[in-house]
């Protein structure tokens, strides 16, 4: 499902929505475009002119900082003006409607829209709604889906364990509201990997689950041992009050990553996370840099990989790259 | 006192005698089903029977195959006036629901202002009597301003009318509450109607709990949400022995629940909403706005159950739970838009065709949606024996039609059922012996 709209009638990339149901050639384009930004290597000119003279709005309705500003440096590479737009999601409920906004920006001949909102869908919407020529990109909507952070998990995955097949890769912590979990996990599948496992407690383990084709598991133990790739997904401090949870304290001790514990469990995984990271929470600080962990690296990826998003989405639209690299 | 629709003239004035012949007479209140006639005169049903009637009439109609039925009782029907009136007025609605074959409609005490007090209801009355259309009845409030915390004057509003107390989607605050409403409705012999959804699970859900909200990241509604407030009603129906009736059942676990307090000869009853025979948790594929509703679509399996339900009789009723909206509140992202159906225009067809597919029988499904809620409600309807005010629908059970927003008469066009092909719309309605609408 989904992927009709954000294909063209020839099954060309015309907006990322969500990478369920996206073809794996378009994956592997992806991240062969993103290897070749972030390839080119750190003394040259980082400019490209691919997107000279085209206009990209970030329209931000939760607060970013980190996510907005990766991808302005990543549209700013690519040579396109980019205009950032942080709205206050109450000042929308308060007479222009999300529909206006869009329609208000579109009548200014912006070209691709980047959107990250609260409820799960406003990617698609904005991509129903959208005229022809406008392109919408999903920075994250609601609990559903975060395309281009997935997109540069597996391409920092790719990297290390080119061979995702014979990867067992657990996502661990908050789940149920997680729309990186979500996404990581289509991307993992496309690619083939030979386990995914969720690990979480039941309060945090949307209903239904398995039918992604993930195990479940609520200790750190069964979900780590064999593990190759592990990721932890950042708690969020209002879990406690909504019920989900007793405390931190008691979320560090059954399901905090520490070094002590990924030694023990899976040591020759590597660690990701999608960041920013709850030090003492879902991870030990001793973890956040430094050998099992790609963090940074993760970081570093995400501009070349929205930069191949947006290239590929507004400026060439051709299905098939050549010199693909697979796997 | 129960208000009613004003007698038909018994004047047999010229041109108010009809007689419909060789026509498949449904007549739930009897249980009967043959083929016949079916005579009206000055407003009543004069005849029902085999053999043609040998009084003359005014007007002959040929059935030739086609059914005759009461005219459809709907339990819950919001037609946005007092209050919402950008999204809906009673001229709107009422003329639309007639036209659909709903003689009656039953209007939850949520308008703006609320139905708490004897004013209010004057007021709806005198709208709806200008407006023409379906006859609307009321509930009164359960509760001031459906607030949940002090109990409204339902003394007063039985005086004034109501044919039964609710405290439509809103919650009360807590149990004791629940019990003294119950008690307090039972000693006027008040219905107490029910949507049973506990609000602290339910609170911003807009799917239900399973693997189509979880693939879509949409806030989920368990299935508990609705048996915790089931059976929190029904422990207080075995204190009280108060009349409740449960509204828009959604589960398979609701069902299991409302059958067993019947076999234990509790004083219950319970609807469904037409749309929940149909849709599933797989409608909100793709973020279709159109399909979010509350109580949410649930799974295939539980819409199996809901409909089996239906055929035995363990759910009572079948009824639209209409709730018209102005285009705007369905254009945002899924989870920020307002739930609700247009349906008075899909509760015949909808319901016509499971008696396609044979999973209701016609003479079931005419009681579901007349005889069934007329004595929910407790007032006349669901009969066409001779002597009742004639309130008829003729269909024909042959025809079909692809829904259209160029046919649709509600102010709402928010239905998932437009490029449906379904069951036509009534060839006839005749209310109180008039004729509403007759498709040449």
């Amino acid at each position: 499902m989904n992927t009709h709209l954000q294909l063209d009638e020839r099954g060309r990339l015309r907006h990322l929505l969500t990478l369920e149901g996206l073809p794996r050639e378009h994956l592997l384009e992806l991240l062969d475009r993103a290897e070749s930004f972030a390839g080119a290597g750190d003394n040259r000119s980082k400019k490209h002119p691919l997107l000279h003279g085209r206009t990209v709005v970030n329209l931000f309705f939760e607060p970013s900082t980190r996510t907005r500003t990766t991808f302005e440096i990543a549209a700013k590479r690519l040579s396109a003006d980019v205009i950032n737009l942080q709205v206050d999601a109450s000042s929308t409920s308060k007479g222009e409607t999300l529909l206006d906004t869009l329609k208000t920006l579109e009548a200014m001949q912006v070209d691709l829209f980047v959107v990250r909102h609260q409820a799960s869908g406003a990617a698609h919407f904005f991509a129903a709604h959208a005229g022809p020529g406008v392109a919408v990109l999903n920075a994250g909507d609601g609990r559903h889906a975060h395309p281009t952070q997935a997109l540069l998990d597996v391409f920092t995955i790719r990297r290390h364990r080119p061979d995702f097949r014979k990867l067992t890769v657990a996502i661990v912590g908050d789940v149920l509201h997680s729309r990186v979990a979500r996404s990581d996990i289509h991307a993992l599948h496309t690619f083939g990997v030979r386990e995914i496992r969720v690990v979480a407690p039941r309060t945090l383990i949307p209903a239904g689950i398995e039918t992604l084709g993930v195990r479940v598991c609520h200790t750190l133990q069964a979900g780590l041992t064999g593990a190759d790739i592990v990721m932890l997904l950042r708690l969020q401090k209002e879990r406690m009050v909504g019920a989900f949870l007793p405390s931190t304290a008691e979320f560090h001790r059954d399901f905090g990553l520490t070094a002590e514990r990924l030694a023990k469990l899976a040591p020759e995984a590597l660690l990701m996370h999608p960041g920013p990271i709850n030090r003492g929470v879902e991870i030990g600080g001793e973890l956040a840099y430094g050998a099992p962990s790609l963090i940074l690296e993760q970081v570093s990826h995400g501009i070349a990989v929205r930069m191949a998003a947006m290239a590929m989405i507004i400026h060439d639209r051709n299905p098939v790259a050549k010199g693909r690299r697979t796997r | 006192m129960k208000r009613h629709p004003p007698a038909p003239s018994s004047a047999g004035a010229p041109g108010t005698s009809l007689l419909i012949k060789n026509v498949r007479v449904l007549d739930p209140a009897a249980g009967l089903d043959f083929v016949g006639c079916l005579g009206i005169r000055g407003g009543r049903i004069d005849y029902r029977d085999r053999p043609p009637p040998a009084a003359a009439y005014a007007d002959v109609i040929e059935g030739d195959g086609r059914w005759v039925m009461p005219g459809l009782v709907d339990l819950c029907a919001r037609l946005r006036e007092p209050g919402a009136e950008h999204k809906a007025t009673m001229a709107s609605e009422a003329p639309a629901a007639l036209a659909a074959g709903i003689t009656a409609l039953c209007l939850p005490p949520d308008t703006r202002p609320a139905i708490d007090n004897a004013a209010v209801v004057a007021r709806v009355n005198r709208i709806a009597k200008a407006a023409g259309g379906a006859f609307v009845y009321t509930l009164g409030a359960l509760t001031q301003g459906l607030r949940g915390t002090a109990l409204a004057e339902m003394s007063a509003l039985k005086q004034a009318g109501v044919v039964g107390v609710s405290n439509a989607a809103a919650p009360l605050d807590n149990a004791r509450v629940a019990r003294r409403a119950l008690e307090y409705a039972a000693g006027l012999e008040l219905t107490v109607h029910v949507l049973a959804l506990e609000a602290s699970l339910a609170a911003g859900g807009v799917a239900h709990e399973g693997p189509v909200a979880t693939r879509l990241g949409l806030p989920a509604i368990p299935v508990a949400a609705e048996t915790t407030a089931i059976r929190q009603w029904l422990s207080l129906v075995e204190d009280t022995g108060a009349r409740v009736h449960f509204g828009r059942l959604a589960s398979a676990r609701a069902v299991a629940l409302i059958e067993s307090a019947k076999a234990r000869g509790l004083p219950v009853s319970a609807d469904v909403a037409a749309h929940q025979l149909f849709l599933t948790e797989a409608d909100l594929e793709d973020f279709n706005a159109m399909a979010h509703v509350i109580p949410p679509p649930r799974s295939a399996a539980d819409r199996e159950v809901l409909r089996a339900a239906l055929a035995t009789g363990v759910i009572d009723a079948v009824c639209s739970d209409h709730q018209p909206h102005e285009a705007d509140a369905k254009i945002n992202p899924l989870p920020l838009t307002e739930p609700g159906i247009s349906a008075l225009e899909t509760l015949l067809p909808l319901t016509l065709s499971l008696v396609e597919e044979g999973g209701l029988g016609p003479l079931a499904a005419a009681a579901r949606l007349s005889a069934a809620p007329a004595r929910i409600l407790g007032i006349a309807g669901g009969s066409l024996a001779p002597g009742a005010v004639a309130d008829l629908v003729l269909i024909d059970p042959r025809a079909r039609r692809r829904l259209d927003a160029r046919h649709w008469r509600s102010a709402g066009h928010n239905t998932p059922f437009f490029g449906y092909r379904l069951p036509a719309p009534p060839l006839g309605v005749w209310r109180a012996g008039m004729p509403a609408l007759v498709y040449s």
